[in-house]
């Protein structure tokens, strides 16, 4: 730990000067997010494994030490509820934590950190102890990683009283979610699609506004379904789009981005315009955060709804080694059939 | 043993506070076991037995810039460092969990359920303390039983390698609810288990409430300068059941207690002051009737606090409530307020 402290905790710096949009990779993109966040607000700090001196396994922190300081980019011991425990008492001393848990399937050792603690902290001191907590997730499959790197965990989060949880899916989302994030003063889950880290778009980095922040996006318009998906899966819904319009289907793709709250509203919009909805994801089927949409889906356009709200989604199976991960995670062909069965089915 | 030099010993005005503070504690203490047999409050874990230990450490956190991270069962804790009692209380009248008082305010954690849930929070608050240039100091309390946990583990190593300014202090009671610390604690010892997170730390007869009080100023004088974290292992004993719904009988004897519990704490502190002069039998009695009106004061406060407004199940999840929270918030008014 380098002797250098910090600005008291608690004021804000001004943003930089909003640059011309510019190409940039996700992970670019997250980088320049958590750069920004540390140059503008003094009471951000960066901590986890591997976070410092490596800049992260995936490179998202990479440079910020160099930049910022040992004191407030830093690397922790090897041990997630540590990390997460830690961040608790940061925030209670005035912080902004940023922690980094290295791959999805290592939150759960701190789940007891992240569930009994920083989703109820400020519920059980009546407010006086907020969470302004962001805790950083690689998250989901396609990267042929060993066990435990590719796991779907919002429904859980999502579960929890107190906690948010958002996944961007481009790099404009991931740069945009993620300064709104970390601004929040509520703990927030941010899963990073790690199958989406190096793929480019363009990211304008003007601060675009709450409006801009929230709720639910429509990546492509349509009028016959909607696909409704989140992180790596909007890419995918939208290739899916891009085929059934050969065949004269326009597909809606809604990117819910936030997966708590959800966007009710958003998605009942879309859902009466087109009156078929398909929802998309790489998490198990039981329980999963499908079933949620499709409640809510169910009860907000249940009259104009032209058939049951489909499903597509990972199985009831532990995540497959990489061999058998295409399998896995919706295909194409899985959600044009999931398309398929919503057009094609008739009432009685 | 920390190798910062000996703080000055306690003075007679200040032996004298110790011993109002361990009497209010006991009488509070012992009251509420009262109260739950009543049916005024539906549960309590007495600190009976702890008050030397409990007292002597919260006795010196500086409410100005230090914080301490309670259990469920420091209230001797709450009572020296002058926490609002009845806001403490509450959380066992099943008020509100982390109780009514103002824990930043208080410079004390919510009342904390989980088993070795804070200790890793007053690691992160130390080393907060570090970052921000301050020199507040955080006091982590736990059991014999919560030494079990991985978390104490990852505090410990956490708070060695970052060189937090935290002072682990462990009240080893004898007991985690029925299991006794010899099958509890391998080794015997959750103070020389510090010496392999490179942390200081002293074992301290924690029913003499001067040893504690003087082991605690030097582990804080060490951490405040710098020096890095320091473990505390207050030998002391659980003289009443685990909580109020707990039966000893099951698992130790009356004949068990009488040999193991050694001197009461309170008692000792009593007869020092008697022997020293730095007391008479008047002060003692005094002290105690002025506890026993303390504890009096907190009940009728107490009974006259009410239930909260079942709103404040929505008001306090988020700073910023999603749209379904307020919906519910909504229905739920509609359907159990009727408005
Ligand atoms: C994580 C967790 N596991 C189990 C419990 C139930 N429980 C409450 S207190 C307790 C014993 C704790 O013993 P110790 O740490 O020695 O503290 P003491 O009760 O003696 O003050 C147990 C098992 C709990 N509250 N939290
Ligand atoms: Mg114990």
């Amino acid at each position: 730990m380098s002797e250098t402290t910090i600005a008291a905790p608690g004021r804000t710096g001004a943003d930089p000067e909003p640059a011309a949009p510019r190409q940039l990779s996700m992970q670019q993109a997250l980088n320049l997010a958590l750069a920004d966040i540390l140059a503008t607000d003094p009471a951000a700090v960066v901590l986890g494994e591997d976070v410092g001196t490596l800049g992260g396994v995936f490179r998202v922190t990479d440079g910020l030490q160099g930049r910022f300081g040992a004191a407030r980019v830093f690397d922790t011991p090897l041990a997630e509820s540590g990390i997460l425990g830690m961040s608790v008492g940061l925030a209670m001393a005035g912080f902004h934590p940023l922690p980094e848990v290295q791959f999805d399937g290592f939150a759960y050792p701190a789940v007891n950190q992240i569930v009994c603690q920083i989703g109820r902290m400020n519920y059980r001191s009546r407010g006086t102890l907020p969470m302004p907590i962001t805790l950083r997730v690689p998250s989901f499959g396609g990267i042929r990683a060993p066990e435990h790197h590719g796991e779907s965990l919002e429904a859980l989060f999502a579960h929890v009283p107190g906690l948010k949880v958002v996944s961007p899916s481009t790099p404009e989302e991931a740069y945009h979610l993620l300064r709104y994030a970390a601004a929040r003063p509520d703990p927030v889950i941010f899963m990073e699609p790690k199958s989406r880290y190096w793929q480019k778009g363009e990211v304008s980095t003007g601060r675009r506004g709450a409006d801009g922040d929230l709720g639910s996006r429509v990546a492509r318009p349509g009028k016959h379904v909607t696909l409704i998906a989140w992180g790596a899966m909007v890419a995918r819904c939208l290739q899916v789009a891009e085929l059934a319009a050969e065949d004269g289907i326009e597909v809606e793709v809604l990117d819910l981005r936030w997966l708590k709250p959800l966007d009710a509203e958003g998605l009942a919009a879309s859902v009466r315009r087109t009156r078929r909805a398909v929802v998309v994801h790489e998490a198990p089927l039981t329980s999963g955060l499908g079933a949620e949409v499709a409640a809510l889906v169910t009860e907000r356009c249940f009259d104009t709804l032209r058939a049951p709200v489909e499903r597509v989604t990972g199985f009831d199976v532990p995540y497959p080694s990489g061999d058998l991960e295409d399998e896995y995670i919706p295909n194409i062909d899985r959600i044009l059939f999931g398309i398929q069965r919503v057009l094609e089915y008739r009432r009685g | 043993m920390p190798a910062t030099t000996d703080p000055p010993a306690l003075t007679a005005p200040e032996l004298r506070e110790l011993y109002r503070l361990m009497a209010a504690t006991r009488a509070l203490d012992t009251a509420a076991v009262a109260w739950q047999r009543q049916g005024a409050i539906p549960g309590f874990a007495p600190q009976l037995g702890q008050e030397a230990a409990q007292v002597g450490s919260g006795f010196v956190v500086d409410r100005r810039r230090d914080f301490a991270f309670p259990t469920y069962r420091e209230l001797g804790v709450a009572r020296a460092m002058g926490v609002d009692m009845v806001g403490y209380m509450a959380t066992h009248k099943a008020l509100w969990h982390g109780g009514l008082y103002d824990p930043a305010q208080s410079r004390f954690a919510p009342v904390q359920a989980v088993v070795a849930g804070s200790v890793l929070h007053a690691v992160g608050w130390a080393h907060g303390q570090t970052l921000a240039g301050h020199d507040g100091v955080a006091l982590s309390y736990f059991g014999d039983g919560a030494s079990s946990q991985g978390d104490v583990h990852e505090a410990m190593n956490f708070a060695g390698v970052l060189r937090a300014p935290v002072v682990f202090f462990v009240q080893n009671n004898g007991w985690a609810i029925s299991v006794p610390t010899e099958r509890q604690v391998a080794g015997g010892s959750v103070a020389a288990r510090a010496a392999g997170y490179g942390i200081v730390s002293e074992r301290v007869d924690g029913n003499d409430v001067v040893a504690v009080v003087e082991a605690t100023r030097r582990a804080f004088a060490q951490a405040r300068s710098g020096g890095g974290p320091v473990l505390i292992e207050a030998m002391t004993y659980r003289r009443g059941p685990h909580s109020t719904s707990d039966d000893p009988g099951r698992y130790r004897s009356l004949e068990d207690e009488r040999r193991d519990a050694g001197t009461d704490p309170l008692e000792r502190l009593a007869q020092q002051l008697l022997r020293t002069g730095a007391a008479d039998q008047a002060f003692l009695e005094e002290a105690r009737s002025a506890a026993a009106a303390d504890a009096e004061q907190v009940r009728t406060k107490l009974a006259a606090l009410g239930p909260r407004p079942g709103r404040e199940m929505f008001e306090f999840v988020y700073q910023e409530p999603t749209g379904a929270l307020k919906s519910q918030a909504a229905a739920w008014r509609v359907e159990s307020e009727h408005v």
